[in-house]
C-alpha cells in the first residue's frame, strides 16, 4: 500500500550532477531562482529553458518522473494564468461582459506560467540528484555563519536529518500495523467519517508508542557513542569542494550574466 | 484447504526498485497440517504468508482457499481474514487497548459477533494462551515481552480461524519463553486440529514440532517435504544461509563412517536412539574378545 509511495524523489543514478557536493546544488538552484526573476522577454527564459535542459541530460534523470513534479502545482499555475490574463492593464486584445484580456496580459501570464515551471523544475532537479542527507549536509555548511549569532546550526540540521531518516521508518511502521489490525478484521477505509476516525485509534497507539520507543532508543544509542552536540564535533567525510565544484560555480557565473545581459539588451 | 496456482509479486512495479519477491509459487495446504515456512531474511516468505489472507494482492496467479477463488468479484476478503489468522512478527506492536481483555475483544467484536459471544471467545483464546483471568483488567504495556505475545496472539485465536500463521513467533524470546510459545501452539493446534503454517528461519525450532517444511529461496519454494527429507540437502540449505538442527550433521557424518545409522533423525532424542540403536549392531557385529 504505502510502501510504493515514493518520498523525498531522490532518484538514485549515477551521473555527474549527483556527485557534485551539495552545496554546489543548492547554490546553483537559488542562482537559477535569480535568474528566473532576473529574466525579462523570449530570449531570457531561452537561456533558462535550455540551462534546465542540459542539465536534466547531464543529470540521467527521466523526463517524465520531472513532469510529474509539476502536476501538485497545476492549479496554483491556472490560477496565476487566469488572474495575469484578466487582471493586467493595458490594450485591449479582446473583451466581452466585464472580462478584457489586455497584450500585456497574455505577455505576463505567458511568462509567468513560464516563470513557475522553470521554478519547479529546477528546484525539484536538486531534489532528485541530491539525498536527504547530503542535503542537510550542505545546509549545515552552508549555514555555519549563523552560529556567531547563536543559532545552533549543527543541532537544527541534526534534528533534521533524524526526522528525515525515520520517515521512512515510520511510513513501513504503518504499513506494517495497518496490516496487522486489518488482519484482525479492521477496516480502515470503509464507514462514516466519525467511524473511520475511531477506526484510527488501533493504527495511531501502537504507532505513537512504537516513535517514542525509536526515539529513546535513538538517544539512548547517540548517547552511548558519546554525542554531546556540534562543539569540536569532526566529520567523517567532510564536504570539499572539487575540481568540477569550481568549473560548475563558474558555469553558473557565465549563465547569469548571459540571463542578465541578453534580458536587458534585446527587446521582447 | 489452501491452494496457491503460478503466484508471483513484485515490489514496487515499474520503478527503478522493482523487486521480484515471489516467483511462480505452487503450494497446496491441506487442512490440519502443521506446516514450517522456512527462509533466510528476504526470501519471501513473509510476503508469501501475506496473500494467504489477502493483504496483499498477487501480481499475477490465483489463490483458492477452500475451492474458492479469493480474487474473484465479490469474494469477501473479510471473510477470508477471519477464516485465516495471521499473526505478525513482533505482534505485541500492534496492542492498542487500555486493557489486556479489550485488545484480545477486538477481532471476534470486528466479525460482528455478540459481545457475550465475544466476550466468550476472548476468554478461550487467553486460556489457549496459558493467560488466567488476572491478566484481563492489566494494561498491555505493563506486561513482560513474551506475556505482550501471547495476548497479540490470543487476539488472532480468538477470531477462531481454520488456518494459523505466525510469523517469527519466538523472535526476541528467551529459550524458555520460545519454548512455551512453540509448545502451546503445538498443543492448539492439536486440541482445535486447524492447519498451523510456522515461519522461522531457523530449523532447529520447527523441526521439532512440524510435519512439513517448506523452504523458500529467493521468492522461490526450495524445498517442500518432511524434515527428515529436506534436511537430507544439508549441503544446499547451507549454500541458501540456512542450516539443518545439528543433529543432522552428526547422523551424516556417522553415516559417512560406516555406521548403519537412518538419517532421518530430526531431534536430539531420535538422533539418541539411531545412534544407540546403531552402536549395538555395530558391536553385535564385531565379537568381543
Amino acid at each position: 500500500m504505502i510502501r510504493d509511495m515514493t518520498l523525498g524523489q531522490y532518484y538514485p543514478v549515477d551521473s555527474f550532477i549527483h556527485k557534485l557536493d551539495p552545496r554546489t546544488k543548492l547554490f546553483g538552484t537559488m542562482v537559477y531562482i535569480i535568474s528566473l526573476f532576473l529574466a525579462d522577454g523570449i530570449v531570457g527564459y531561452l537561456i533558462s529553458a535550455v540551462f534546465l535542459a542540459i542539465v536534466i541530460r547531464v543529470s540521467k534523470v527521466p523526463f517524465k518522473f520531472i513532469v510529474k513534479g509539476i502536476k501538485p502545482i497545476l492549479f496554483l499555475l491556472l490560477f496565476s494564468v487566469i488572474f495575469n490574463l484578466f487582471l493586467t492593464d493595458g490594450d485591449t486584445l479582446v473583451s466581452f461582459w466585464i472580462f478584457r484580456i489586455t497584450k500585456q496580459g497574455v505577455r505576463l501570464a505567458f511568462f509567468m506560467a513560464l516563470r513557475l515551471v522553470f521554478l519547479i523544475m529546477g528546484s525539484s532537479m536538486m531534489t532528485f540528484t541530491t539525498t536527504p542527507n547530503q542535503l542537510t549536509d550542505g545546509l549545515e555548511k552552508s549555514l555555519h555563519f549563523l552560529n556567531y549569532i547563536r543559532i545552533p546550526v549543527h543541532e537544527i540540521a541534526m534534528m533534521m536529518s533524524i526526522a528525515l531518516r525515520f520517515i521512512p521508518i515510520l511510513i513501513e511502521e504503518t504499513d506494517k500495523i495497518m496490516k496487522a489490525q486489518t488482519a484482525r478484521g479492521a477496516d480502515f477505509e470503509n464507514g462514516s467519517l466519525m467511524q473511520k476516525a475511531k477506526g484510527l485509534v488501533p493504527l495511531l497507539v501502537p504507532l505513537f508508542i512504537s516513535a517514542f520507543r525509536r526515539a529513546t532508543d535513538l538517544a539512548m544509542a547517540m548517547e552511548a557513542r558519546c554525542y554531546r552536540g556540534g562543539e569540536g564535533r569532526t566529520k567523517m567525510k567532510p564536504l570539499k569542494y572539487q575540481r568540477a565544484d569550481r568549473l560548475v560555480y563558474l558555469f553558473y557565473a557565465g549563465y547569469l550574466a548571459l540571463v542578465v545581459v541578453l534580458s536587458k539588451t534585446v527587446p521582447l | 484447504m489452501i491452494e496457491l496456482k503460478n503466484v508471483c509479486y513484485i515490489y514496487g512495479e515499474n520503478t527503478v526498485m522493482e523487486v521480484g519477491a515471489l516467483k511462480n509459487v505452487n503450494l497446496k495446504i491441506g487442512d490440519g497440517q502443521f506446516i514450517g515456512l522456512i527462509g533466510h531474511t528476504g526470501s519471501g516468505k513473509s510476503t508469501l504468508i501475506q496473500h494467504l489472507n489477502g493483504l496483499i494482492r498477487a501480481t499475477s496467479g490465483e489463490i483458492y482457499f477452500n475451492g474458492q477463488n479469493i480474487y474473484a468479484e465479490g469474494y469477501k476478503m473479510r471473510d477470508l481474514r477471519s477464516k485465516v489468522g495471521l499473526v505478525f512478527q513482533y505482534p505485541e506492536h500492534q496492542l492498542f487497548e487500555v486493557d489486556v481483555f479489550s485488545d484480545v475483544c477486538f477481532g471476534p467484536k470486528n466479525q460482528g459477533l455478540p459481545e457475550d459471544e465475544v466476550k466468550q471467545r476472548a476468554r478461550e483464546a487467553m486460556e489457549l494462551v496459558g493467560l488466567d483471568e488476572s491478566y484481563d483488567s492489566k494494561s498491555p504495556f505493563e506486561l513482560s515481552g513474551g506475556q505482550k505475545r501471547r495476548v497479540a496472539i490470543a487476539g488472532v485465536l480468538a477470531m477462531k480461524p481454520e488456518v494459523l500463521i505466525l510469523d517469527e513467533p519466538t523472535a526476541g524470546l528467551d529459550p524458555k519463553g520460545r519454548d512455551e510459545i512453540l509448545d502451546q501452539i503445538s498443543k492448539l493446534k492439536q486440541e482445535r486440529n486447524i492447519t498451523v503454517i510456522l515461519v522461522s528461519h531457523s530449523m532447529e525450532d520447527v523441526a521439532k514440532y512440524v510435519d512439513r517444511i517448506i523452504v523458500m529461496n529467493h521468492g522461490e519454494v526450495l524445498f517442500d517435504d518432511t524434515p527428515g527429507k529436506v534436511f537430507h540437502h544439508y549441503r544446499e540449505l547451507e549454500k541458501v544461509g540456512l542450516a539443518a538442527p545439528q543433529v543432522t550433521y552428526i547422523t551424516h557424518a556417522l553415516m559417512e563412517k560406516g555406521f548403519p545409522i537412518k538419517a532421518e533423525a530430526i531431534t536430539v532424542e531420535e538422533a539418541k536412539q539411531e545412534i544407540l540403536k546403531a552402536l549395538q549392531e555395530t558391536n553385535e557385529k564385531i565379537p568381543n574378545n
